[in-house]
């Protein structure tokens, strides 16, 4: 019995020892941001590895679950007699939610575990505290450009996402299932509006960047130095994006379309 | 070209892609291109029930768009809802005994303003208010007063 009590306390601790570490990584990173300008190759190669390299996977995502929005769409509102509506629903639904909260989830499972596999190894190989011998700061020479890079990157992948999504619901909509094409069109520009969705959501896949890139480098910078601590580290990487992009879309939804 | 320089040129072409998407979601998909920073007028029109007319919904004379709910107010002296809506600039010539009604797009569809002009010859200038108005149907109401009717037979 104590010794539950004994292991609950410690991993409490632990826990909040995580936490305020993870703080003061962010900080230390933040930091780093005026760095970064002089010396903007670094940044553009990391937003090669992380952005342009995700674009295959986004792409594709994108279309197919536009094609099974439009279907699925169909199927439900023409039993109502308003499949006109279709290119509505799946623009609403791809624009606030699915584009960015997909995308996240997406991008945490390609380049988020990449990042925190190459920073753990960098560690396990000692090369950061090799860094550190030759007073090269390694949080502001590896750390910074991937966490600009990843809070860059998400937005645009995102709106590729929605973007390609919307084809696909077209595709899907009006070219096989007989929607009327100019009913597509303009049910979505009727009620779409530009700041309360799309400027939101592009809001929200900032925010799921910024968190995805954040606990990424994180549990990188923070993994035991071992190729078991690496693997457990990536593990968590994508257990811990998936759960906090979730978790935090629901509080931004509430915030900005709900009256809760 | 050096590998370097390809990885440019892609991220360059990554960053172009981002945001001609946005572009696209924000000029194809949204409001923002149908009426942004259009020259327009007010008019205001009192209403004894706006029903479920709420800002931004459409304006209609003969079935064509002209303009868009603004604001809905209201009036605590009368007790009625103030309507203002913008019409756009190029239709300024709407006669002074022009009348407004709110109706629902199809059966249980979104509710819009109707505007039929009258005979008058002097136009509607900018926050003119519309004098004759018909209020929205309530469908609650309507089908309370089909019950009543077919009720009073019996009594």
């Amino acid at each position: 019995m104590l010794h539950y009590f004994e292991t609950l306390g410690r991993s409490t601790r632990e826990n909040f020892a995580k936490l305020g570490r993870a703080t003061f990584f962010l900080l230390l990173t933040l930091q780093g941001i005026p760095d970064i300008l002089p010396r903007l190759s670094l940044l553009i190669k990391q937003l090669y590895s992380v952005g342009v390299l995700s674009i295959l996977i986004i792409s594709i995502s994108g279309l197919f679950v536009g094609m099974v929005l439009g279907l699925q769409g169909y199927y439900v509102l023409s039993d109502f007699g308003a499949d006109e509506t279709l290119g509505l629903m799946v623009a609403a639904s791809l624009v606030r939610e699915l584009g960015p909260v997909v995308s996240a989830l997406l991008f945490a499972g390609r380049a988020g575990s990449a990042l925190t596999a190459e920073i753990g190894l960098m560690k396990a190989t000692e090369q950061l505290s090799g860094m550190e011998m030759m007073a090269v700061d390694p949080v502001r020479r590896i750390i910074t450009p991937r966490f600009l890079a990843g809070l860059m990157s998400l937005p645009l992948l995102a709106a590729m996402f929605s973007a390609i999504g919307i084809m696909g619901g077209h595709i899907v909509g009006v070219g096989m299932l007989g929607v009327d094409d100019g009913a597509y069109w303009s049910q979505m520009q009727a009620s779409i509006d530009f700041y309360d969705d799309i400027l939101n959501g592009v809001i929200k896949s900032v925010a799921f960047g910024f968190v995805v890139s954040w606990i990424a480098l994180f549990e990188g910078y923070d993994t035991l130095p071992t190729s078991e601590g690496v693997s457990r580290a990536t593990t968590r990487t994508v257990v811990n994006s998936a759960f906090s992009v979730l978790a935090l879309d629901f509080i931004l939804t509430a915030l900005m379309f709900g009256d809760i | 070209m050096s590998h370097s320089q390809r990885q440019d040129t892609l991220v360059g072409l990554f960053v172009a892609l981002g945001i001609a998407a946005l572009f696209f979601l924000a000029l194809q998909i949204s409001n923002l291109g149908s009426y942004s920073n259009q020259d327009s007028y007010t008019l205001v029109a009192r209403f004894e029930n706006s029903g479920g007319l709420k800002v931004k919904s459409p304006v209609s004379v003969a079935g064509v768009r002209i303009g868009r709910v603004s604001a809905i107010q209201f009036d605590n002296q009368t007790y009625e809802s103030v309507v203002s809506m913008q019409i756009e600039a190029k239709y300024s010539t709407l006669p002074e005994d022009t009348t407004a009604s709110i109706f629902t797009a199809g059966l249980l569809g979104e509710q819009y303003v109707s505007l039929e002009p009258g005979g008058s010859e002097d136009y509607l200038t900018d926050s003119g208010e519309i004098e004759i108005t018909q209020s929205a149907i309530v469908l609650e109401e309507v089908i309370g007063q089909f019950l009543f009717k077919d009720k009073d037979p019996e009594e």
